[in-house]
């Protein structure tokens, strides 16, 4: 038997042994003090690059043994710019700005922007209702594809990788009619100023209905295997507790809100695009923990369901346009989604090209420079899936914002990340931060 | 567009009268303007001048909303009443109020600002419990207000009222009071102004960088911070800035 090469040699000679003892001076006291004192105080480094921190998300976390005594938020790592390059472009093309921010939600991110361009124009009650419509069809599938996310990767993040085909699954369903409808499956750009970018497609209130007891089901397949499930149970309950007195210090809003028992939800307490008229529950819980945010997001989900088939029922029976009247705002191109994806419609481009040099001129005019805003600053808010979404806009009178600022609910509900982690164990991290559910393109926007 | 009557138009476009001169940046305006916080050079989009030649060298000062005359409507009369009544100091404490859009803006100076804050929290009739952040604006054309911290903030109780609150610094003294004892949410938010705006909140607990390196130079988010442009790997090219790049608009 040969002998093991890595083994220390018995009974070794330091003084002959060919390496020096890093020993000496007031170091022996040193140890002995650390020793004494029986401390495991350690800094953990988790992130940038960590599979459960929802992107780049960097946690600094101080622990003592297992429990975490100080936990500490580094963001940024994504911060590319996107509110200084938007007052560089057109409003029209802010849109396709914001979309990328939580790109989780772009729909509803586009949204908010929209209305805050609409507010300062002063035409939010000229977008036809067809167009409201529209947008509230897409806000709602939006949100479930959020909470879907939420839910499924925060069940991937503890061991059940179920959880996240189930609701990546279903999700796909919603990111397909997305592409019917936009041509693309993320970051749409596909809410405009005035309206929206284009009708939608002739069967594609035909595929949502088929698709839409598909995705009630794989909720309900999400909900038998978590709901009752006591490890699930046994690892949200109690975690990440955050009472209404921290929610409202912290500025914490949606499902963790209302976690909370406060049924604050802007879609019925500041409504837009005509919410006020669906029939919909505010879902709340009185938990306060992380739990109590996921029965809250399944509940949500449900509620979304109900208002996106209102809205095919209304879709189908509400024709018109899907763009304001008005042609020095109105979106001159026609898109339309052909066999190798979205592009201009040939038709409108030969009855541009053919028609009027004035229109000609119109439209290049529109689409170079863009449409003049009247100076003034508005706020915008709108109920998102991860909270209150604002869009702070100020004009100078120009074709591009002098100012845009996005409050992204993603970013302030970080902060509440030493607030749900301090003196708990670190496993339940993990937990915690699932519960806020942040997109770290929203946070560093 | 709010119109004001344009200090210099004559009745044949003369492009000297409109070309700023290094002395006066701007015409001087034969009357107050309301709000000139900004202005813009360029070459078209006059509203109100003949010129349509694009070669007058525009220079248009931008009024935005004035103060407004009271009755300002909706709830917005009762509540100036009740916060002027419970400031301490509510001669200096409110500079104007701009009721536009529907929207109610108080601009109050810095020094009032924790003051209003703490009012417009804890006062039952106001009770905005929720605040919604903090951001920075610069307006380098507003001379001594460079720098505009906006605050936005919601009252649930008042079924979901919401109000804007505006301060300026200017940019050689760039301090503004941290308002995180009354608004613990402001943390992030301030730290996000100081980091793009290098507005510096004072009693801010840690007002450190958040979105940019700690070692990064300048605030970004300042309209005099140079954009640079895009190095591409071909022989003598290069993307310029985008604010220096050819463009069909002002």
């Amino acid at each position: 038997m040969t002998p093991n090469p890595l083994a220390p040699a018995p009974d070794v000679d330091f003084d002959d042994a060919g390496f020096v003892a890093a020993a000496g001076g007031d170091w022996y006291d040193v140890a002995d003090e650390i020793a004494r004192l029986k401390e495991e105080h350690v800094v953990v480094n988790m992130g940038p690059q960590h599979p459960s921190t929802h992107g780049v998300l960097r946690l600094i976390l101080e622990l003592s043994g297992e429990i975490i005594s100080e936990t500490r938020v580094g963001i940024g790592y994504l911060h590319t710019g996107i509110e200084k390059t938007m007052e560089y472009r057109t409003w029209t093309q802010g849109v396709a700005l914001t979309t990328r921010m939580d790109y989780v939600a772009s729909m509803c991110n586009e949204l908010t922007y929209v209305l805050a361009v609409e507010k300062l124009l002063g035409i939010t009650d000229s977008v036809p209702p067809r167009a409201q419509l529209i947008r509230v069809l897409m806000a709602e599938l939006t949100r479930v594809a959020s909470h879907l996310i939420a839910v499924g990767t925060g069940g991937n993040e503890l061991g059940g990788t179920t959880l996240m085909t189930v609701a990546f699954r279903e999700r796909e369903h919603i990111m397909r009619f997305f592409e019917m409808v936009s041509g693309q499956r993320m970051n749409n750009a596909y809410l405009r100023v005035g309206g929206v970018a284009q009708d939608l497609p002739p069967d594609a209130l035909s595929f949502l209905r088929g698709v839409f007891d598909k995705i009630l089901r794989g909720v309900s397949d999400l909900e038998d295997l978590l709901m009752a499930n006591p490890i699930y149970r046994r690892r949200l309950r109690g975690i990440g507790y955050l009472d209404l007195t921290g929610c409202m210090a912290l500025g914490i809003t949606g499902p963790m809100l209302r976690a909370t028992g406060l049924p604050y939800d802007l879609r019925r307490d500041m409504p837009y695009c005509g919410y006020e008229t669906f029939d919909f529950d505010v879902i709340t819980q009185d938990t306060c923990d992380a739990w109590g945010r996921f029965i809250v997001r399944m509940g949500e989900v449900r509620q979304s369901m109900r208002i996106i088939a209102q809205c095919i029922e209304r879709l189908e029976e509400t024709p018109g346009p899907v763009m304001v009247a008005d042609k020095h705002i109105a979106w001159p191109s026609q898109l339309s989604v052909g066999p190798d994806g979205q592009g201009q419609n040939p038709e409108h481009v030969r009855e541009l090209l053919s028609g009027s040099m004035e229109a000609l001129i119109h439209h290049l005019k529109l689409v170079t420079e863009g449409f003049r805003v009247p100076p003034g600053q508005v706020f915008a808010q709108t109920e998102h899936p991860k909270g209150t979404h604002g869009v702070f806009l100020v004009s100078d009178g120009g074709p591009r914002p002098f100012r845009a600022h996005v409050r992204e609910p993603s970013f302030n509900n970080l902060q509440a990340m030493a607030a749900l982690c301090n003196g708990g164990s670190i496993s339940d991290v993990i937990v915690a931060l699932a519960s806020i559910d942040p997109v770290l393109g929203g946070v560093d926007r | 567009m709010s119109k004001r009557p344009k200090p210099q138009a004559p009745s044949t476009p003369d492009p000297q009268a409109l070309q700023p001169t290094p002395g006066n940046p701007t015409p001087a305006p034969t009357t107050q303007p309301p709000d000139p916080l900004i202005t813009r050079h360029g070459m078209f989009g006059a509203p109100d001048t003949p010129d349509t030649s694009g070669f007058g060298g525009l220079v248009e000062p931008i009024d935005m909303p004035g103060p407004s005359p009271r009755p300002y409507g909706e709830w917005f009369d009762q509540a100036i009443d009740q916060l002027t009544e419970h400031l301490q100091d509510p001669a200096t404490a409110i500079e104007k109020v701009v009721v536009d859009r529907g929207e109610l803006t108080v601009y109050v100076p810095r020094t009032s600002l924790l003051d209003v804050l703490k009012t417009l929290r804890d006062q039952p009739k106001l009770r905005f419990e929720l605040s919604l952040g903090v951001t920075g604006v610069h307006y380098p054309a507003d001379a001594g207000r460079e720098l505009h911290a906006v605050y936005h903030l919601v009252s649930i109780t008042h079924g979901a009222r919401s109000i804007r609150l505006e301060t300026t610094a200017p940019s050689e003294d760039p301090h503004i009071p941290s308002s995180t004892a009354i608004y613990p949410t402001h943390d992030w938010h301030e730290r996000e102004a100081y980091d793009l705006f290098g507005i510096v909140f004072d009693g801010h607990p840690a007002l450190a960088r958040i979105l940019l390196p700690n070692d990064w130079d300048g605030h970004p988010g300042r309209k005099d911070y140079p954009l640079g442009g895009v190095n591409v790997q071909f022989h003598g090219s290069s993307v310029p800035p985008a604010d220096e790049r050819r463009r069909y608009y002002p």
